[in-house]
């Protein structure tokens, strides 16, 4: 009885440590630089870039797999930060760059079906159902998810219009400079 | 009294006899006045009046909007016409609502607030409360909201005030002109302002090339204990902030902090006078003295101008433009060129200057040569050089780090390449789009922080429904089992 409830502890004890030391130095790591590139990302899974969602896109990139540029909400912001981040240079020339847009329902248009609010990811857009939606343009970011999912086709893309305060001068020209 | 020496900085030509001996004269009121609803640094103001509204001189039109904003007032009285996007008199020429006032040429005066009777013994806030319900803005060129300046005495413990006469810009002297005309009016602003602030001192700086302003402003200064006047030496940009700070007092501002920080506010003249206005007789800010000069100009003048009048109104009024090359708004220095003649005076526009070919001196822009004079020169101890090479190849965090945001955009760099190369145009550049940069990486973590939220409620909801289920599933077995039991 004592030498059966002593091997079996024994056992116990050693198999229980060699797992605990298993799962400490043979685990399957995530790749940190998948993490981290995630993290730049704006999480919203838009899919815009072709991938399912960010994180799969990040994966993609770490492994060198897809360009800087592709994501675009994020735009010019994200794809410099990208480019840092994995060291090669990122050719923002063909970036196609996106004017920041924000959605805008046309009123007349909207019938209510909560479609779109359930969609965003941001939770942009307010409405309850058979009620007028509206969009919270401080929040959009402006994935688009919307605009595919509307039925009516109430939803539209506009560009946000420069301000007085978000004007700057554009970069003096090259000409006659070494 | 001691002063210290600023590093660097030019001696540009002066220019300033064009008009330094012309008195200041006012300008009949135009057939329509422009009043942009921003006409400072900070939000906004909101319209309280509507098309077609019949206002009074001095009646508030449109409300300050937050902590950093600025009230407009009708500077006549008369007839709203629309209220509607126009150019705005900025580099842009971006639209900006602005409201149209014809004037009925009765100049009727609305109900003003009452004086503050002895605003020495008024608390600081009730002096901050007039000179912001009176839309006072620093008059220099900055534009930054008065009374939130004047609330820096709050949370710092300040020394002086110090009242910037310097007026280093070439061609203009409409503060030079408020100093000989209205000394008494600038002082008495001074010492309200210093009440306000908590600050035990006034000091005056007008740089030597003003030697009647000085006099008048010591004559007048006489009877104050507590103002000084000082004069600072003739050197480009001596009337920036941080430098005639270093200049009065020696102490160096550290890069990003105000000057508050080392116990020094610093105020334009004009606005001082400004302040004396709305505090003695509860006047709102209505007009401003423009300098109108330049090559160009048929007869330069130093004009007390109505806020909103077309500047078009303003040169005609002057006897028109020859030959203008460049028609600025500010000092050659720092000023920013037109988009079109309609822009209307505003609340910062101490210039409107009209320069013939000659006097702009443009030339191709030719390679660097390394010379290093920019290095010299520059009064911030930058390196115009190096930044511009990095900002050419938009490295702007490593322009950044080598202090571009530090940069005051007096221009002495350009003005003293022998390249012609636009240092400043660079460095304008390279702030406006670290500064948007900065804002979409903003907007990028508040989506980031907001998606995240969003997931969570959706996770917390399927829970709540897996939790509801499961009591529902339990609550439907019980009876099973006791079923089972019996």
């Amino acid at each position: 009885m004592l030498f059966a409830v002593g091997s079996l502890a024994v056992m116990g004890l050693t198999l229980g440590g060699a797992l605990g030391v298993a799962s400490r130095y043979l685990t399957v790591e995530s790749d940190p630089l998948e993490v981290e590139l995630t993290g730049l990302l704006p999480g919203s899974q838009c899919g815009q870039c072709g991938f399912v969602g960010c994180s799969q896109y990040a994966a993609a990139l770490a492994k060198h797999e897809a360009g800087v540029t592709l994501c675009a909400p994020g735009g010019k912001a994200v794809a410099e930060a990208l480019a840092k981040r994995l060291g090669v240079s990122a050719d923002l020339s063909d970036h196609e760059e996106h004017l920041p847009q924000v959605a805008f329902i046309h009123e007349e248009l909207c019938i209510g079906c909560l479609r779109c609010v359930g969609e965003c990811s941001t939770d942009a857009i307010v409405g309850a159902p058979k009620q007028l939606h509206t969009v919270i343009s401080d929040v959009c970011h402006a994935c688009g998810k919307c605009f595919k999912i509307c039925p009516t086709e109430a939803i539209e893309m506009r560009p946000i219009p420069v301000t007085l305060g978000a004007w700057h001068w554009s970069k003096p020209t090259e000409h006659g400079l070494q | 009294m001691k002063l210290f020496s600023i590093k660097g900085g030019i001696h540009p030509d002066y220019r300033k006899e064009l008009t330094s001996e012309k008195a200041i004269v006012p300008m009949p009121l135009p057939k329509q006045l422009h009043l942009p609803l921003q006409q400072h640094m900070g939000a906004a103001a909101t319209n309280t009046v509507e098309a077609g509204d019949s206002v009074k001189k001095g009646q508030m039109l449109a409300r300050g909007q937050g902590f950093i904003s600025a009230a407009v007032h009708a500077p006549t009285s008369g007839r709203i016409i629309s209220i509607s996007e126009m150019t705005a008199p900025h580099p842009s020429g971006l639209p900006q609502l602005t409201i149209v006032l014809e004037p009925d040429g009765k100049d009727e005066w609305a109900e003003l607030p009452a004086p503050i009777e002895d605003p020495f013994a008024a608390p600081g806030q009730a002096i901050r409360d007039r000179v912001a319900a009176s839309g006072i803005v620093g008059m220099g060129g900055a534009t930054f909201p008065s009374a939130v300046k004047l609330g820096l005495g709050n949370q710092h413990k300040l020394e002086i005030l110090l009242l910037n006469g310097a007026e280093c810009e070439p061609y203009l002297t409409c503060d030079d002109r408020v100093m000989r005309e209205y000394a008494d009016e600038v002082i008495d602003g001074a010492r309200i302002m210093a009440h306000s602030l908590s600050a035990p001192k006034v000091i005056i700086a007008i740089e030597g090339n003003k030697p009647q302003a000085i006099e008048i402003m010591t004559k007048a200064a006489a009877t104050q204990p507590n103002v000084e006047v000082v004069s600072v030496p003739v050197q480009y940009p001596m009337g920036a902030e941080r430098h005639l700070t270093q200049a009065v007092t020696g102490r160096e501002t550290p890069a990003r902090k105000l000057t508050a920080d080392v116990g020094v506010v610093v105020h334009n003249v004009a606005t001082a006078r400004a302040v004396h206005h709305a505090v003695r007789f509860g006047r709102p800010l209505l007009s401003r003295i423009v300098t109108v000069s330049g090559g160009a100009v048929a007869e330069p003048k130093n004009i007390d101008v109505a806020l909103g009048t077309p500047v078009n109104d303003l040169l005609a009024f002057c006897g028109g433009v020859k030959d203008a090359r460049r028609i600025i708004s500010g000092g050659p220095m720092m000023g920013q060129p037109l988009p079109s003649l309609e822009v209307p005076v505003v609340k910062g526009t101490s210039g409107i200057l009209a320069l013939t070919a000659r006097e702009t001196n443009e030339a191709p822009t030719q390679p660097c040569i390394r010379c290093g004079t920019c290095v010299t020169i520059c009064p911030c101890g930058l390196v115009p050089v190096e930044m511009a090479s990095f900002i050419r190849h938009e490295r702007l965090d490593e322009a950044a780090g080598i202090g571009v945001l530090d940069c005051v955009s007096c221009g002495s760099c350009s003005y003293i390449c022998p390249s012609h190369i636009p240092l400043v145009h660079f460095f304008a550049y390279a702030k406006g789009r670290i500064n948007a940069l900065d804002r979409e990486r903003r907007k990028q973590q508040q989506t980031k922080a907001l998606v995240e939220a969003h997931n969570a409620r959706l996770e917390r909801v399927a829970q709540a429904k897996r939790e509801a289920a499961a009591r529902a599933k339990a609550q439907s077995e019980t009876p099973d089992a006791s079923k089972a039991n019996a």
